[in-house]
C-alpha cells in the first residue's frame, strides 16, 4: 500500500449543549459583566438531564480519535446514530473545525455529504453542472472536459438547457449525482448520500462507488448499510460514543457493530402499560422463545407472546395481534375469537410457529377490543423482535436475498 | 494544487488559532467558483422578470426622479450648482454600490448555511463574488450616469470632469473594500446576534442620510464637517463628485481618514470572518 494520505491525530470535538445559538447581545453582556465581577454566570447552560453530558454542559462528539489511512484504501466508517461518524466527516471535509487535535491530508479532498449542494433552481442544467462542480472543488476546465460524460450519465439529453426547477425530482437527483460521481479528487469522503433515491438508483450509485474505489483513490465511506460497507470497503472503523471501538478488517468491525445492538437490547422485548386506565386495557406483554434463549430470536424457533389485560368485568373481550415488518407492511393478523380453550380469563399466550417469518425486524401490534363494537386499547410500534437466521450478521447481509414478506411452510417439497 | 505545505501534506486541519488566519492563495485557487457565483447571482436575479436587466437602470432612474422632486424642488437643498439630476444620480449610483455590497454580504453565513454545512470552499468566496456581482450592476448604472453627463454637457451645464477621474477604479476598489469589510463583519456577528439583521435594514438607510448623497458637504457648517468626515463614505462620495462633476470638496485629509478607516474595518472584518467561518456551523 502507498503512503499515508489521511492522518488523524488525537482529534477531539466538543459541543456545548443548550440554546447557545439564539444568544442575544444582552445575555452576552450580562454573562460578561457577571464574570468580570467574579459571580456565577446567570446564563450558564443547564443540562442535568442529558446523560452523556458532564457537569459543564459539554459533550464530546469525538474523544481522542486517531487513525491513518493509506493511499488507495477504501475505509468504511460505521457506528450507531450519534456515535460521531458525521462529525468526523465534517471535520475531515473542513465544514467545521476540531476543538483539539490535528488532521493532515495529502491530496485534494472531495466531500459528498449531500447530492446537489448549491443547485440553483432558476439556472439551467448546464449552468448547474458548472456551478455544482465548482462548489465540489472542480475547476472549470475539468468540468468542461467531463461535461458530455456527466450529461450522458444523468440521461438528460435535450433537457440540459432547461432550468432545473422544471425537472422532475428524479431528473434532479440524477443530475446531482452525475456531477458528484465525476468528481475526481484524490481523497473522497462520502456520507450516506446513497440513502436517497429508489433501489435502482442506489444500485447505480454503489456501482459507481465501486468503480471509484478500484480507480486507486482513497475513499472514506460512512454508511449504515452493512452490505455496502462489506462489499466496498476491505477496512473499516467502528466508532462508539465518539471513540474508536474497532479498527481493521471490515468483517470484524461489522460483527462488533451488530453485537453492539444486541447488548443494548439484552432483555427480551416487553411492554408494560404506563398508567392505570379506567376502561379495559392491556397491562403487560412480553415476547420470549420456547427454547429459553432470550437474547437471540431465530426463525427456527417458535416465538411466544404473553399478554395480560384488565377486563373490568367485560366478558366478550378479544385480543388481536398484527405482525408488521420494518417497512410498515402488515404481514399477518390474528385474534383469539372462536378459540375454545383459553388458558385464563385475563391473559393469553400466543405462539408464532417456527419458520413462518423471514429473518428481519418485526413489530407486533396488539389490540384489545370487542369485535365490531369498541377498540379499547392498542399497543402499536412498541414491541419489536429481530429474527436472525443463524446470526444477526446474516440478517443484515442476506435481507435482500429473500423474496416476499413472509415464508409460512405452505408449499411442500419432495 | 498550488498550496503545498511542508512534508508533502496539502492541508492541515486544526482548531482555529490566532486572529488573522486568512489564506488569500486558497481563495485564488477557487477563482472559477467565484466567477460562477457571480454569473449565478447576475443571471438568476432577473430570470422570469419581464423587464430583466432593465431594472438595473430603472431603479436609479426613479430614485433620482424622487430625490429631484423631494429634495431639489420641494426642500430646495442646493447642489453646488450642478444640475439636480446629475447631482443626485451620481450620489445614488455610488451609494447603491456600497449599500448593495454591505447588505448582501452581511447575511453571508445565515443565507448560505445549507451549502456551508455540506461542503468546504473558502467562505470568503461568497462575499467576494457578491462584491463583483455588484460591480457589474454599478457599470451598467455608471453608463446611465455617463449618458446623462453627456446630455447635460451638450445642453451647456457647468460640469468639468477632473483629470483625477483616472483614479476612479481605485475609488471603486476602496468602496468595495469598505462594503466587504463592514458586510463580513456584520455577517460574522449575525451568526450570534440575529438582532443585527434588523439593525441592517434601517441602519443602511440612516447611513445614507449621514453621507452627502442628498446634500453636498458644503452645506454642513465648517465647524462640524470633521464629524461628517469620520464617515468613510463621505470622502468617497465627495471625491467621486469632484472627479466627475468638478464640484464638491476634495480634501486629502478627509480622504486619508476614509482610506485608513476602510483598511481598519476590512482587517477587522477579515479577522472576525476567519474566526467565525471555522465553527459557525456548530452555532448557527
Amino acid at each position: 500500500m502507498g503512503d499515508v494520505v489521511i492522518s488523524v491525530e488525537h482529534l477531539f470535538k466538543e459541543y456545548r449543549l443548550g440554546v447557545l445559538n439564539y444568544g442575544t447581545l444582552r445575555q452576552d453582556l450580562q454573562s460578561w459583566w457577571a464574570r468580570m465581577r467574579g459571580e456565577d454566570d446567570p446564563n450558564a447552560l443547564v443540562s442535568a438531564h442529558h446523560a452523556a453530558a458532564d457537569v459543564m454542559g459539554h459533550i464530546l462528539a469525538l474523544n481522542d480519535v486517531s487513525f491513518d489511512v493509506r493511499q488507495g484504501e477504501v475505509v468504511g466508517i460505521i457506528g450507531r446514530n450519534g456515535a460521531g461518524k458525521s462529525t468526523l466527516l465534517k471535520i475531515l471535509s473542513r465544514v467545521t473545525a476540531p476543538s483539539k487535535g490535528l488532521v493532515k491530508l495529502r491530496g485534494r479532498v472531495g466531500s459528498l455529504l449531500e447530492v446537489g449542494t448549491g443547485f440553483h433552481p432558476e439556472l439551467t442544467g448546464r449552468e448547474n453542472i458548472y456551478l455544482n462542480g465548482a462548489i465540489l472543488g472542480m475547476t472549470r476546465r475539468e468540468i468542461a472536459k467531463k461535461f458530455d460524460e456527466i450529461v450522458d450519465f444523468a440521461e438528460l439529453g435535450r433537457f440540459i438547457d432547461t432550468p432545473v426547477k422544471r425537472y422532475s425530482s428524479g431528473m434532479y437527483v440524477r443530475l446531482a449525482f452525475a456531477v458528484a460521481a465525476h468528481l475526481e479528487p484524490e481523497i473522497l469522503l462520502v456520507d450516506e448520500v446513497l440513502a436517497v433515491g429508489d433501489a435502482q438508483f442506489q444500485k447505480k450509485c454503489l456501482g459507481k462507488m465501486g468503480e471509484v474505489a478500484k480507480g486507486g483513490r482513497t475513499v472514506l465511506f460512512v454508511s449504515h448499510n452493512m452490505g455496502a460497507v462489506k462489499n466496498l470497503c476491505p477496512h473499516a472503523v467502528l466508532i462508539r460514543n465518539g471513540e474508536i471501538a474497532c479498527i481493521g478488517r471490515s468483517e470484524e468491525c461489522i460483527r462488533q457493530y451488530l453485537n453492539e445492538g444486541r447488548e443494548t437490547a439484552s432483555s427480551h422485548p416487553r411492554y408494560r402499560s404506563p398508567e392505570r386506565k379506567t376502561h379495559p386495557y392491556i397491562t403487560t406483554a412480553a415476547i420470549t422463545t420456547l427454547r429459553g434463549r432470550d437474547d437471540v430470536f431465530s426463525c427456527e424457533d417458535d416465538i411466544v407472546l404473553d399478554v395480560c389485560f384488565e377486563d373490568f368485568g367485560l366478558k366478550n373481550l378479544a385480543v388481536g395481534l398484527a405482525v408488521k415488518n420494518d417497512e410498515g407492511v402488515y404481514i399477518h393478523h390474528s385474534s383469539d375469537e372462536y378459540t375454545q380453550s383459553l388458558r385464563s380469563k385475563n391473559s393469553r399466550r400466543c405462539t408464532i410457529p417456527a419458520q413462518s417469518l423471514l429473518p428481519g425486524k418485526y413489530f407486533i401490534d396488539l389490540f384489545l377490543m370487542v369485535r365490531n363494537i369498541e377498540l379499547y386499547d392498542s399497543v402499536i410500534d412498541t414491541l419489536d423482535v429481530t429474527l436472525g437466521g443463524d446470526s444477526l450478521e446474516a440478517v443484515q447481509l442476506s435481507a435482500n436475498m429473500w423474496k416476499g414478506v413472509s415464508s409460512p411452510k405452505l408449499i411442500k417439497w419432495e | 494544487m498550488s498550496f503545498k505545505q511542508a512534508n508533502g501534506w496539502t492541508a492541515i486541519i486544526q482548531p482555529s488559532r490566532g486572529w488573522f488566519d486568512v489564506k488569500i492563495s486558497d481563495l485564488w485557487s477557487y477563482r472559477d467558483l467565484i466567477l460562477l457565483f457571480v454569473r449565478r447571482d447576475f443571471v438568476a436575479n432577473y430570470k422570469q422578470t419581464v423587464l430583466g436587466p432593465l431594472w438595473f437602470i430603472l431603479q436609479p432612474l426613479f430614485s433620482t426622479l424622487v430625490f429631484t422632486v423631494v429634495f431639489g424642488n420641494i426642500a430646495k437643498i442646493p447642489t453646488d450648482g450642478v444640475p439636480h439630476v446629475l447631482f443626485y444620480m451620481s450620489g445614488i449610483v455610488m451609494w447603491n454600490y456600497f449599500a448593495d455590497c454591505l447588505t448582501k454580504t452581511s447575511n453571508t453565513f445565515v443565507n448560505n448555511a445549507a451549502i456551508f454545512g455540506k461542503v468546504y470552499f473558502p467562505r470568503l468566496a461568497v462575499p467576494v463574488s457578491v462584491v463583483l456581482t455588484n460591480l457589474l450592476t454599478f457599470m451598467i448604472q455608471f453608463c446611465l450616469l455617463a449618458f446623462f453627463l453627456v446630455y447635460f454637457s451638450v445642453r451647456g451645464a457647468d460640469v468639468r470632469m477632473h483629470p483625477l477621474i483616472g483614479m476612479l477604479p481605485l475609488l471603486l476598489a476602496q468602496m468595495a473594500a469598505l462594503g466587504l469589510g463592514v458586510g463580513i463583519l456584520v455577517s460574522s456577528l449575525t451568526t450570534r446576534y440575529r438582532d443585527l439583521t434588523f439593525v441592517m435594514g434601517f441602519g443602511v438607510q440612516l447611513w445614507m442620510y449621514a453621507t452627502p448623497i442628498v446634500y453636498p458637504l458644503s452645506q454642513i457648517p465648517e465647524r462640524w464637517r470633521w464629524v461628517s468626515a469620520l464617515n468613510p463614505m463621505t470622502a468617497v462620495v465627495e471625491t467621486f463628485r469632484y472627479m466627475l462633476l468638478g464640484t464638491g470638496t476634495f480634501l486629502p485629509a478627509y480622504y486619508a481618514v476614509s482610506v485608513t478607516m476602510t483598511c481598519v474595518l476590512l482587517v477587522i472584518g477579515l479577522c472576525m470572518f476567519s474566526r467565525v467561518e471555522k465553527t459557525f456551523m456548530d452555532t448557527i
